[in-house]
């Protein structure tokens, strides 16, 4: 069974509860299966949907020329992304299409350990999971076993070096790495980590094929990927999208507004970009060549009568909390960006000096943290200072906008202390 | 040790993680190690040739003088070269 080549792919099947492996079945065919895997997969062009958007074949390699045996595969859902709700949505809706092609994945390198992460903070997709485990287990004694791992949620969780040092017994911090990438191990065995949805696209890879997969999206960053829209929308929503369509079809679809002021692209560790980017594909091949990426699948789009300085600052605050404060440059530098951030919208002389600290301590600490995570804050800043740039004279010369007044937030922060909102009175 | 590679260049890193900002590797090699405002190391990422007999003494004086063994030098082969 070959199936249409139209959308849904990932959400064939939707309904309001997750399909079970019997619907599962039912819904993607149940044994439909290519003869070579890894060709296929080699050949389908998948990008990992986690956020780099790294080749999934390369990694696949990697790991397949390891010798040793108790390989793991690790299914990364963590979702630390506060404004990301894809993989929540993906396992709550084909649990099993995510875990078959963990067991695709792990057939591939060799292992025999699939072990799926789940923030314990979301009660309802560790249920979910849980019992997809569960049916797996009863229903199809064979292959790998999938154990569920439930470490606290936090931004940080989901960086794969961190969620190795949380399935190895240790805190979840991220790891120094000397050269990129490197092989992961848990214990003595070497893993591989990929996305929720990275996983979901194997499974379908590995059922229809590289050319069935290639038959959505562009050249350069194929198939179909599952965003996540918030925002200057009636409801947070979920698509699932043809890579390569505009921003402004998957606003329209999402029934959010069509012109906002600007919308951020791929999370709080991705950036801001102007209205004039709503007509460009939402591909990484196309977005690439302005500096940009789709990131972990995030479009928040700012309603005019915000302002998107007073947001950033939320979120660059919020990012400086979030730090592990493992290394100097990220556990000092990232508190003190988000203070001169606070200084340059507070405006006035002070201001003026703060924006050049602001920018000076950006290239300071930017590439010096042991993880991405300073250099994301320090990428987000840098496009807020740019979009906004109208703004940011506004403000600087003391007279911010009605938004900067206004209490009204739109981008979702998980905690903030009273005192670290800006506020005019 | 002591055997001079003339050849290719190398770069000193530091892994930010062991790092405790004390600033000790700014003293033994004030060329090629300066200290943010908060006391951690900021290497420049140019390499250096390993000709450079007095950066590259210098950056093994602060390899080996780190307390917290978080400074390690890198060779890099020269462009073209293998
Ligand atoms: C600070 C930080 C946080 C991250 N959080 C997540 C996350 O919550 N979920 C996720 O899938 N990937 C996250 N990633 C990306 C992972 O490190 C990794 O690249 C990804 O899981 C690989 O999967 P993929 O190849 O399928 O994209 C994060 C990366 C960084 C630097
Ligand atoms: S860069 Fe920041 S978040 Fe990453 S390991 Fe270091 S302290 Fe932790
Ligand atoms: S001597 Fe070592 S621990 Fe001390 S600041 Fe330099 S690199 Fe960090």
């Amino acid at each position: 069974m070959i199936p249409p080549r139209t959308l849904p792919r990932l959400f064939a099947g939707a309904g309001e509860r997750p399909n079970s492996l019997t619907q599962h079945l039912d819904i993607f065919g149940g044994n439909s299966r290519v003869e070579d895997p890894y060709a296929e997969l080699q050949g389908s062009g998948l990008l990992g949907r986690g956020g780099a958007g790294f080749p999934t074949a390369k990694k696949v390699e990697l790991l397949r020329t390891q010798r040793g045996h108790h390989k793991f595969v690790v299914v990364n859902a963590m979702e630390g992304e506060p404004a990301a709700h894809k993989d929540f949505r993906l396992l709550s809706t084909n649990p099993h299409l995510v875990l078959e092609g963990a067991e695709v994945l792990a057939r591939l390198i060799g292992a025999d350990r699939i072990a799926i992460c789940v923030a314990r903070d979301n009660p309802t997709l560790v249920n979910h999971v849980e019992r997809a485990v569960h049916e797996r287990a009863r229903q199809n004694s064979r292959g790998p076993a999938i154990d569920l791992h439930t470490p606290p949620w936090r931004y940080i969780a989901g960086e794969e070096s961190a969620l190795v040092n949380w399935l190895d017994g240790r805190e979840s911090l991220p790891q120094f790495r000397r050269h990129k990438p490197s092989i992961l191990h848990i214990g003595r065995g070497a893993a591989l980590v990929d996305n929720a949805e990275t996983c979901a696209n194997v499974a379908l890879i590995a059922r229809y094929g590289a050319q069935w997969f290639r038959s959505l999206g562009t050249s350069g960053h194929p198939g179909s990927t599952v965003v996540s829209i918030t925002g200057a929308v009636v409801q947070p929503t979920v698509l699932e999208v043809n890579v390569g369509t505009t921003l402004r079809a998957i606003l329209e679809s999402a029934r959010a507004d069509t012109s906002p002021q600007a919308v951020l692209l791929g999370g709080y560790g991705g950036l801001w970009v102007g209205p004039e980017m709503l007509d460009a594909p939402y591909a990484n091949d196309a977005l690439g060549q302005a500096g940009l990426s789709i990131g972990a699948g995030i479009v928040v789009a700012l309603p005019r009568q915000a302002c998107g300085l007073v947001e950033s600052h939320r979120v660059v605050r919020w990012m400086a909390h979030e730090s592990a404060r493992q290394c100097g440059p990220c556990a000092f530098g990232l508190p003190a960006i988000a203070d001169d951030l606070a200084h340059v919208i507070r405006g006035g002389r002070d201001g003026v000096s703060a924006r050049t600290r602001l920018e000076e301590r950006c290239a300071s600490v930017e590439g010096r943290g042991a993880c991405r995570h300073p250099d994301g804050v320090i990428r987000f800043v840098r496009s807020a200072l740019a979009v906004f740039s109208a703004d940011l004279d506004h403000h600087l010369a003391g007279a911010p906008c009605a938004g900067a007044r206004d209490r009204q937030r739109y981008l979702a922060v998980p905690s903030l202390e009273k005192e670290e909102e800006l506020v005019w009175e | 040790m002591g055997v001079i590679r003339r050849h290719g260049q190398f770069v000193i890193r530091v892994n930010p993680i062991l790092c405790d900002g004390f600033g000790h590797c700014a003293e033994l090699a004030p060329e090629i190690i300066h200290l943010d405002e908060w006391g951690y190391p900021v290497i420049d990422p140019e390499p250096i040739p390993l000709a450079d007999v007095g950066a590259l003494t210098s950056a093994r004086y602060a390899e080996r003088g780190c307390p917290r063994q978080a400074l390690f030098i890198e060779r890099i082969p020269e462009p073209g070269a293998r």
